[in-house]
């Protein structure tokens, strides 16, 4: 009985909580959070420093406008980010709260949402595809330099014909992977097997490299009979349990809080292996986000969250989508370790990735990476972008910052790679595609009775029932019916 | 007949008993040895003290659950089990459901525990767009059939709007998952063990108001009670009474003073919801040739009118009577008017009554 109440009075007391929490929070907290100070942060002096006035000639051209705002994120030097003060202004004032102890201060000063200068992007290749200088980063070898090349032309390849199927109406929906072919294949290359992957959707880089076929893919995005998946799910919703590769589903950031309970299960378990999940940046400001991110660090749970950042959520630029300094300064609130990366730069993200999945695994513990880079295609076949984004800002990162053509500079200068290598493999792989899509389009769909199975384990009577009243009115009305689908 | 009711502990403000009638037992945990009186939550901890020592890989997590729960479900697991087998998670349903769902893919029991089914809906879209559809959309490569969702249910007496919720209608329009409700602690043991056991996702909601309130003999060893099976817990030849949780002791007395005007009444426990037992209910109706179908949740789009629905379809030719749904106001739960909103004894009795009558 007494428990029993307990039990009510304190659901109740966490919302009295929430709501002192909230009513409170500017007088209460303001003091002991702004112990730490910002340089740009003093209240009286001058006004907070704000993120999106960083970038001059806002109202200029979208072109010069996402300039300036990447060109700030170059790493050159590693760069002193804003600075704690370390001293307490009274050394013997503090408070023992139940978060661990904070230090007092008479002075008034609010953090600001964002420091002068934005957490720089870790690179290794500059534009030219050279290796910048005192880079550190992880070694890759000729075999592996030379597949991450591969794939990552592979890849491209599979967009561009792809995408023309489906404008042939051959294929109903396609998305491409243009522009983030760099953390699509070096994030693979730079996880082991045993790694479980939890994509979004921009991801199948990473299966490509576990092994997945060309054909399988193909089969995949025309629902026959061959597909893994039965035919259930639209094209690009690609799954593997053989290369361990979770199926894609289309609800955004649900494979977040997912991945880390099966990076919970591996650390149980023992593995030596690391859960690994991918986001974009419009799906960080969905709930799942904050539940994954959270959990992670609460559970001390093996995985690597890695959000592609490529400016556009859709039509939804990023500063319509959030006003901190991006994805990688959320890590830091939740206590993961955290770490932005130039997207386009292959060595970069193989390096970032090899790493986080040491730390991740070594210390039980999950790694945020924030892999800034730029959707060089539309958002899908349904989508056209230079409604809402110019296309010199398009060709520019087509161009200039393509992470295809700036790792191929530098596998070329290494002297693994040669235009009739290049020659070959292109061709190589377009004949393998098309052959594969003439079979996948022969191929029967799949059978009736898969779109009954796979509900339940074991189809329940009322299913049984349904499956039973179709039949006879396919039998009454064939017509009403496609002909490629097995009865 | 003989009907067998636990021992009711007496309270002040106890206005309602619970329900363990049972003419036939279906694998009712075996033998009559080997029994303790238990209440609800008792039953709820020892189901789960044996999943997690039965089951290594099996797993308990929630708010507040590693010091025994809010209702005392948990009490002692993670002690005996261990905090990384027993813990609390961070305060977010979308997190421990999203979370249970991960773990149970990979191969594991995850017990999830959702503090009041009033708190479930922050977890709607992980449960009806991700872990029931997991198996179907990867063509069955990936699935969370270890993945159960416990959260205390229904009506308590003073939980207004957000302590006193049954959302089980909610979830009965998702296929992929399954729902159950137990009526009693025997029942609960039973009914939970098949679901942490059974290989797809299930909702299992624990009525509290039975919680302390609901005490009979409960089997002590491991026994499992089937999915998808109702149970006639009273032969009638009048009328079909069908219902769920804490609502069949409400039903239970309106039969007993229905019979007492002369009214035979057959009471049947749905027990799971998603799949239901449609042979039994339409069995018991084809020989009643009537049907009324109580639950606390509200009339509109609630569980009733499915059964409903499909009984007039199956049963069409053998009804003597429209089918009465007595139910839930369509209101929001409230506190003051509980007891205008429940569907209360006599409110049944008049509509069994009405439907004899007809």
């Amino acid at each position: 009985m007494a428990s029993w109440l307990l039990g009510r009075s304190s659901r109740i007391l966490i919302h009295q909580h929430h709501h002192l929490h909230k009513k409170y929070l500017p007088f209460l907290l303001g003091p002991f959070l702004n112990h730490n100070n910002s340089s740009c942060s003093s209240f009286p002096s001058t006004e907070p420093f704000r993120c999106r006035d960083a970038f001059p000639g806002k109202n200029s051209s979208p072109t010069l406008f996402r300039f300036s705002r990447h060109e700030s994120t170059k790493a050159e030097a590693q760069l002193e980010l804003e600075q704690d003060v370390a001293t307490e202004d009274e050394p013997n004032q503090v408070i023992d709260f139940p978060g661990g102890k904070v230090g007092f201060t008479s002075e008034m000063r609010f953090i600001s949402e964002s420091p002068e200068k934005r957490v720089p992007c870790y690179r290794v290749l500059d534009d030219n595809g050279e290796i910048v200088k005192y880079s550190n980063y992880v070694q890759v070898s000729k075999e592996m330099g030379v597949k991450m090349y591969s794939d990552m032309v592979t890849l491209q390849t599979m967009d561009n014909i792809f995408y023309e199927v489906q404008r042939q109406g051959r294929i109903s929906f396609y998305l491409t992977q243009m522009g983030e072919e760099a953390v699509n294949i070096a994030s693979a290359a730079a996880l082991a097997p045993d790694d479980i992957i939890l994509p979004q959707y921009r991801e199948p880089g990473v299966l490509l490299w576990r092994g997945f076929t060309l054909q399988q893919f193909v089969h995949q995005c025309f629902g026959n009979t061959h597909d893994f998946g039965k035919g259930r799910q639209m094209p690009i919703h690609y799954g593997s349990n053989q290369h361990n590769y979770f199926t894609v589903s289309s609800p955004i950031a649900t494979q977040l809080p997912q991945a880390v309970g099966a990076a919970y299960s591996l650390k149980m378990d023992g593995k030596s292996a690391c859960a690994v999940t991918f986001c974009g940046d419009g799906a960080t400001s969905e709930g799942d986000f904050h539940a994954a991110m959270n959990f992670a660090a609460v559970m001390e749970a093996p995985v690597v969250f890695i959000c592609r950042n490529n400016g556009w959520a859709i039509s939804t630029p990023v500063e319509d989508q959030f006003r901190s300094d991006g994805i990688v300064v959320k890590g830091k609130a939740y206590g993961i370790w955290s770490i932005r990366v130039d997207g386009n730069d292959a060595l970069a993200v193989y390096s970032a990735v090899h790493t986080a999945r040491e730390i991740a695994i070594k210390e039980k513990r999950p790694v945020l990476i924030e892999a800034l880079t730029y959707r060089v295609g539309h958002h899908s076949t349904s989508d056209d972008s230079t409604k809402y984004r110019g296309t010199d800002e398009i060709e520019y990162w087509k161009m200039a910052r393509n992470p295809v053509n700036r790792f191929k500079r530098w596998v070329e200068r290494n002297g693994w790679w040669s235009d009739k290598d290049e020659l070959e493999l292109r061709s190589s792989v377009r004949k393998q595609l098309m052959h594969a899509i003439q079979v996948a389009e022969k191929a029967q769909k799949p059978p009736l009775q898969d779109l009954f199975n796979d509900v339940y384990d074991q189809i329940p009577s009322n299913l049984q029932e349904q499956e039973r009243l179709i039949r006879k009115t396919i039998e009454k009305h064939p017509k009403d019916y496609p002909s490629d689908v097995p009865l | 007949m003989s009907t067998k009711f636990g021992r009711l502990v007496p309270l002040v403000f106890s206005k309602r008993g619970f329900s363990t009638s049972t003419s036939v037992q279906k694998g009712g945990g075996g033998s009559e040895e080997g029994l303790k009186s238990l209440n609800l939550c008792s039953a709820i901890n020892q189901a789960l003290h044996i999943a997690l020592d039965s089951d290594p890989r099996s797993y308990v997590f929630g708010e507040d659950v590693s010091f025994g729960g809010v209702f005392r479900c948990t009490t002692g697991l993670a002690d005996q089990f261990g905090k990384k087998r027993v813990f609390n998670t961070p305060l977010c349903e979308q997190g421990i459901v999203g979370f249970g769902i991960g773990l149970a893919a990979m191969g594991n029991r995850a017990i999830a525990e959702i503090q009041f089914a009033d708190y479930i809906f922050p977890a709607f879209d992980q449960i009806v767009n991700e872990a029931a559809k997991f198996r179907y959309r990867s063509g069955n490569q990936f699935n969370c059939g270890g993945l159960t969702v416990r959260a205390p249910y229904g009506a308590v007496g003073h939980g207004g709007h957000y302590h006193s919720q049954s959302p089980e209608a909610f979830f009965c329009h998702v296929p992929g998952i399954k729902v159950v409700i137990p009526r009693s602690p025997r029942q609960a043991k039973g009914l939970l063990l098949s679901c942490i056991r059974d290989p797809n996702p299930v909702v299992f909601f624990e009525p509290k108001w039975l919680y302390r309130l609901a005490v009979e003999e409960v089997p002590e060893d491991d026994y499992m009670l089937p999915l998808s099976e109702a149970e006639v817990i009273r032969q009638g030849s009048d009328v079909t009474l069908v219902g769920w949780g804490a609502q069949l002791a409400i039903m239970e007395q309106a039969c007993l003073d229905a019979e007492k005007e002369g009214i035979s009444c057959e009471l049947i426990d749905l027990k799971t919801l998603i799949p239901w037992d449609k042979e039994t209910v339409e069995s018991s109706v084809n020989k009643t040739g009537r049907l009324l179908v109580s639950h606390e949740a509200p009339i509109t789009g609630g569980f009733g009118a499915e059964i409903s629905a499909s009984i007039v379809e199956r049963c069409f030719s053998r009804l003597e009577a429209p089918v009465a749904r007595i139910c839930g106001l369509d209101t929001p739960f409230p506190l003051v008017f509980e007891p205008f909103y429940m569907p209360t004894k006599n409110k049944i009795l008049d509509a069994i009554k009405s439907t004899v009558k007809y």
